[in-house]
């Protein structure tokens, strides 16, 4: 097991004293390729049976069409706003000091712990027309449960960790010195936030960003309870497949499925090349 | 212009180097008010609604056969996920953390691949898989297996999306901690399992919990991609999440919040767990969140 591949120079790995390479790489490997990898490509090896003129009538239908306008175009929105509130939330946490901060701080988690499906029907019951926060709404004629603009509200809840958790520990390594160099030089304090402390933050908001926007594109539990689902205007991609998924339209299902995997595997390798390059820029990992 | 930064946190900053005390306000009632609006509030309104019809209702409704056949089952999926995850967490850390080899960064590409797929799109996988259009499924429905709507095809998804929780909190860790402790342990004369028990495994034992909570909380929490392959039996193949939605979707709020309210208080002892961990094993302790 401690004899690497060895030929003519090239090695697989270093040499290493420590036991169970073999082991510990062989089962994840198998194990990876077992529950992820052959059951995605599964999905891939279906779509690409449909062939390219059914693939593309599908994907092309309207309904297909609005909904994944719907995913995209809400998780873009949710992203902005989360980029907005999430980076304020993260200076407010890293930067003043008041009454609860502790629990706030822990709050801010909540998204990735609390099930979707309880998130969903939460935010529902609260902007229904006669919930809390729905019936003060009402009455200046905004509704925002059962239309698009509830489908962005629970992106937006769905997606804040993301921004607020790569932001904060960027913000609570920077340098003071830098700040005091800047007002020492004369700069006004909002020239300082904006010409000194947001270029070196952008990496983190960017990542930030991209992670809140993939989660809110993929997202299914939070959404379905407050988008009213009504087809063409507020239902999602995910949902569209399950639909044709109990319909037994599989070719549908798995047309769709495969548009939002592509968009997907962009969004990582977006992700990857934003990390590198801002490693390489300002010598760390956002 | 003199620089003197008040080493006194009672002496108010100036304001070249911080914001003035107005401004700082304001932008605290701001992103205290989005919390507030985004966070509080619904969680608030989990328990609110819940107990509406008051403590009997509550217990009424958790006390049903389909709500406490979906709470074993959210419990016995979560035992067997969870545990499935934590051994390939811990022999993927090891392979990544204690050793260098090629393509090591495309292998962690390929455990956060779960992350980044649809909730939707980890159920459709395995319906294609054993469904009864794919290769297996004819042999499958032979041999007397089911698989898809059935507690196999749930634990299966659950499994998908949790995958990578374990590993990812453990790889950082690991590669910090190094291959020092466990080179002298061998050198002692230890063997190789002997080294992983008594040295490895204590020295990760936070992050491994941590990495167990949050898998954990997901895998009672999944609803996405255990909705598209349960097939929705009650009594059955209802986990918790599901089990919320159909109360919800035949209007009983009360029996939908009951139910809800379990899940959200998994979700706040998850939190506050988190947060004794962090403090227990120092910010610094590299205890990353998940994406």
């Amino acid at each position: 097991m401690t004899t690497a591949i060895a030929t003519a120079g090239w090695r697989f790995r270093k040499p290493s004293v420590l036991p169970g390479f073999g082991l510990t790489l062989g089962f994840s490997i198998a194990y990876l390729s077992l529950i992820v990898l052959i059951p995605l490509a599964g999905v891939v090896w279906r779509s690409a049976e449909l062939g390219w003129a059914q693939f593309w009538s599908i994907a092309t239908d309207q309904r297909t069409l609005n909904a994944l306008r719907m995913s995209f175009g809400g998780a873009l929105v949710a992203a902005m706003v989360n980029v907005v509130f999430g980076t304020l939330v993260a200076w407010v946490l890293v930067r003043y000091r008041f009454p609860g901060k502790r629990i706030f701080d822990a709050m801010v988690d909540l998204p990735f712990a609390l099930p979707t499906a309880v998130a969903g029907i939460a935010l529902t019951s609260l902007y229904a027309p006669n919930g809390w926060i729905g019936s003060l709404l009402a009455p200046l004629g905004i509704k925002i449960a059962y239309t698009p603009l509830g489908v962005v509200m629970a992106m937006i809840f769905i997606g804040l960790p993301f921004v607020v958790r790569t932001v904060q520990p960027v913000m609570e390594e920077i340098d003071r010195e830098v700040e005091e160099a800047a007002a020492t030089l004369g700069a006004r304090r909002l020239q300082t936030v904006r010409r000194v402390l947001l270029p070196g933050l952008a990496p983190a908001i960017l990542t930030g960003f991209a992670l809140a926007f993939a989660r809110a594109v993929g997202e299914y539990g939070s959404v379905i309870f407050i988008a009213g689902n009504i087809p063409y205007v507020s239902e999602i991609a995910p949902l569209l497949i399950v639909i044709r998924l109990e319909e037994y339209n599989y070719a549908a299902a798995t047309a769709v499925a495969t548009v939002m995997l592509a968009i997907s595997f962009l969004m990582l390798l977006v992700i990857n090349l934003i990390q590198a390059w801002s490693r390489r820029r300002f010598g760390y990992g956002a | 212009m003199v620089l003197d930064i008040p080493a006194d946190r009672n002496v108010a900053p100036r304001s070249a180097v911080t914001e003035s005390p107005l401004t700082r306000m304001v932008l605290i009632a701001l992103a205290l008010g989005f919390l507030l609006l985004f966070l509080v509030l619904p969680l608030l309104a989990v328990f609110v609604q819940a107990f509406a019809k008051g403590v009997d209702a509550y217990f009424a409704a958790l006390a049903l056969p389909d709500s406490l056949a979906a709470i074993k089952l959210t419990l016995l999926v979560a035992a067997i996920a969870v545990p499935c995850n934590l051994v390939f967490g811990v022999a993927a850390a090891w392979a990544i953390a204690k050793f260098e080899f090629k393509g090591k960064a495309f292998l962690i590409t390929l455990v956060d691949l779960p992350f980044s797929v649809s909730p939707v799109i980890s159920g459709l996988v395995y319906v294609l898989l054993f469904g009864s259009g794919s290769l297996l499924g004819p042999w499958l429905t032979s041999h007397g297996i089911q698989i898809l709507f059935a507690v196999p095809g749930i634990v299966l998804a659950t499994i998908f999306v949790t995958f990578p929780f374990i590993a990812r909190e453990l790889i950082p860790l690991m590669q910090d901690q190094g291959t020092a402790d466990e080179e002298a342990a061998l050198s002692l004369g230890a063997t190789g399992w002997q080294t992983f028990w008594r040295v490895t495994l204590p020295n990760i034992r936070w992050g491994l919990l941590y990495g167990v909570l949050l898998c954990n909380a997901r895998a009672m929490g999944e609803f996405g991609a255990v909705s598209v392959v349960s097939g929705h039996i009650r009594g059955l193949t209802n986990t918790m999440p599901l089990h919320v939605e159909i109360l919800y979707n035949e209007y009983n709020f009360t029996g939908a919040f009951a139910v809800a309210s379990l899940l959200a208080l998994l979700a706040l002892v998850t939190l506050i767990m988190k947060t004794l961990l962090e403090l227990r094993y120092s910010r610094a302790g590299s205890l990353s969140t998940p994406h």
